[in-house]
């Protein structure tokens, strides 16, 4: 009786959405765009389903400056810290699971299946790369064999502020951003339409991280306008374009020679290189018996 | 003897003057200071105001650690800005401590930057707490050294506590000391000040008493240069022109780190003291960090990409 009573009750007030106004990320804190634009993003079904913020270059402009503001720290940390707080991340991302997965399908129309997976594949590599934080001095650093008193060292460190554009699916954005941050760059990312909508609600996961603010930067919006911008940028030092349409990509490597930008595409798979790619090694020289 | 016939530099006169004024309306000031500041400055426009801002940087080093070679670095840069662009304006003057006067005005002369004044900080900066014969001879030093623009400090207690003569007196002595070898310019320390009316107060003060500019701050208090209390302060030397016909300048020091706070101060000037003030002369802004990133913006103008730190000086 009590129930049906209840049940009632909601059916003739109905309750009032609290609806999610989508923002950028950057300096962890949730800005509009400086602009004041947004754009839609639709699917098939339901019609509308959000205003993301629409990036400008302004934006991208004070998320270099916060990226960069962030880096040193960020890269002194040590590789045992740097992996705990990229795990933490994903403990988050593990709880969030069918979050992700809902607005995945949301956003881009795929099956609740197909979502999950994306999901859950997303996870593993976030989780595969942390790993690799305390391994990257083995794997590419060296003791090399010179001839003469020294000992001579290779050793890999993060290059500093790089920018990602990865294609529109929440498995590229993690594919993009964590072989970047986990050697100790800062990172701006790039995301294209309608994975807009899961990348903010990863945008939330860091801001509740141990992740500190600055170090990754989530703009929203289009390639088509930020990427000639970042790769110009000269406070930019790497640019990974993998999301970005062939055709475009001579202009782009074009533009971000003026500081002998790195630019590099991937394939989806995850690997080391993808990290090294973005890593300058320095050699040191030791004399021995002083 | 009477101050442009105003005051008679007694206690009881200043007092006479200073209460007469009308109080800030607080709220006011604040809400014209924030409203000037959403005025958007772009193209030639933009590109005017960075290199009249440029022109007016008083290149500020006050530090401890201070040495010869970093003075010398920044009178390097005070003279071409960007080293490879010549078309850069050198800056309104090098601002240092004392002792530093004689090294930045030989090696100004020596780079072919005679047209850049040495600024010295003078009377005990920045706290102000010395004799009045310390301070004499800090600044007579400074001006023997070759400085050809003074910053005072006012005793901040003595204002506070209400003894306006005894401030008074300090300016107009330190303004005979200055003669006219020295440029005058007074420090209020406005964040030690604590109201708009102590703000504007002190302004009538200094200008009475002989400044030939008033500056905000020494750079070692926070909150300095808000937009609000160089407001007040411009407000004041227009007012003062209306009164005097004499014009004295304004310069903000302390927080201005980026184009867009240089910017505002801009619009700030032209709006409520007017385009007269838009020239060295009148109008300096009292920075280190903030030339860096006026020539970062104007490499963007130029270059049509963001510009890196990389690319211009660490200090």
């Amino acid at each position: 009786m009590a129930s049906s009573k209840k049940s009632s009750a909601s059916k003739s007030t109905p309750r009032l959405e609290v609806k999610k106004t989508y923002k950028l990320y950057i300096n962890g804190a949730f800005p509009r765009s400086e602009s004041g634009r947004v754009y839609e993003v639709t699917n098939s079904k339901d019609g509308f389903v959000a205003n993301p913020s629409l990036a400008s270059r302004k934006d991208l402009r004070d998320a270099v400056v916060a990226a960069r503001t962030a880096q040193g720290g960020w890269a002194k940390a040590t590789a045992y810290n740097r992996g705990q707080i990229l795990y933490r991340i994903a403990e988050m991302l593990e709880g969030r699971a069918d979050q992700f997965a809902s607005e995945i399908v949301l956003a881009s129309g795929v099956t609740q299946k197909k979502a999950h997976d994306e999901v859950l594949a997303a996870i593993d590599s976030w989780v595969w790369y942390a790993g690799w934080s305390d391994k990257l001095s083995a794997a590419f650093g060296a003791t090399n064999p010179v001839s003469g008193p020294y000992y001579n060292f290779t050793i890999p460190e993060p290059q500093g502020v790089i920018a990602v554009a990865p294609a529109e699916s929440f498995l590229s954005l993690i594919d993009a951003i964590a072989p970047a941050i986990v050697s100790g760059n800062s990172v701006v990312a790039l995301v294209p339409g309608s994975a807009a909508i899961a990348a903010m609600t990863f945008a939330e996961v860091l801001a509740t991280s141990d992740l500190p603010a600055g170090v990754l930067n989530i703009l929203t919006g289009s390639h088509d306008e930020l990427a000639p911008w970042a790769a110009s940028h000269m406070d930019i030092d790497g640019f990974d374009i993998s999301g970005i349409d062939k055709k475009k990509r001579t202009e782009l490597k074009v533009a971000g020679a003026e500081n002998l930008k790195r630019i590099h595409s991937f394939d989806g798979a995850v690997s080391p290189t993808r990290i090294y790619a973005f890593m300058e090694t320095k050699t040191v020289w030791h004399p021995i018996g002083v | 003897m009477t101050f442009y016939g105003i005051v008679d530099g007694s206690e009881s006169s200043l007092k006479h003057f200073l209460a007469q004024l009308p109080g800030v309306d607080q709220v006011g000031a604040d809400a014209r200071a924030a409203m000037l500041a959403t005025r958007s400055i772009k193209t030639s426009s933009k590109r005017w105001a960075i290199d009249t801002a440029i022109s007016m940087v008083d290149l500020t080093t006050l530090e401890g650690a201070d040495t010869a070679g970093k003075v010398r670095a920044l009178c390097s840069k005070a003279v071409r800005p960007d080293p490879t662009d010549s078309t850069v304006p050198s800056v309104g003057a090098i601002c240092v401590y004392n002792d530093m006067v004689s090294i930045a005005r030989m090696h100004l002369d020596a780079i072919g930057g005679k047209h850049v004044p040495v600024a010295a900080v003078s009377t005990a900066f920045p706290s102000g707490r010395a004799s009045m014969e310390v301070k004499i001879q800090d600044t007579q030093d400074a001006i023997d050294a070759g400085a050809a623009e003074i910053d005072m400090v006012i005793d901040r207690g003595a204002f506070l506590s209400g003894q306006y003569g005894l401030v008074f007196d300090e300016i107009v002595k330190i303004r005979e000391v200055c003669g006219d070898r020295a440029h005058l310019k007074v420090i209020f320390e406005t964040g030690e000040l604590v109201t708009y009316d102590n703000v504007r107060k002190a302004s009538y003060l200094a200008m009475l008493a002989g400044a030939d500019f008033i500056k905000t701050s020494t750079g070692k208090v926070a909150p300095a240069a808000t937009p609000p209390v160089v407001l007040v302060m411009l407000e004041a030397v227009r007012d003062f022109y209306q009164m005097t016909q004499r014009r004295i300048g304004v310069k903000p020091a302390g927080g201005i780190r980026n184009t867009k706070d240089a910017i505002k101060q801009l619009v700030l000037v032209n709006e409520t003291a007017g385009p007269e003030w838009l020239t060295p002369e009148y109008f300096r802004i009292g920075a280190s960090a903030l030339l860096n990133d006026l020539l970062m913006q104007r490499m963007k103008m130029d270059d049509g990409y963001y510009a890196s730190p990389n690319y211009v000086t660490i200090d």
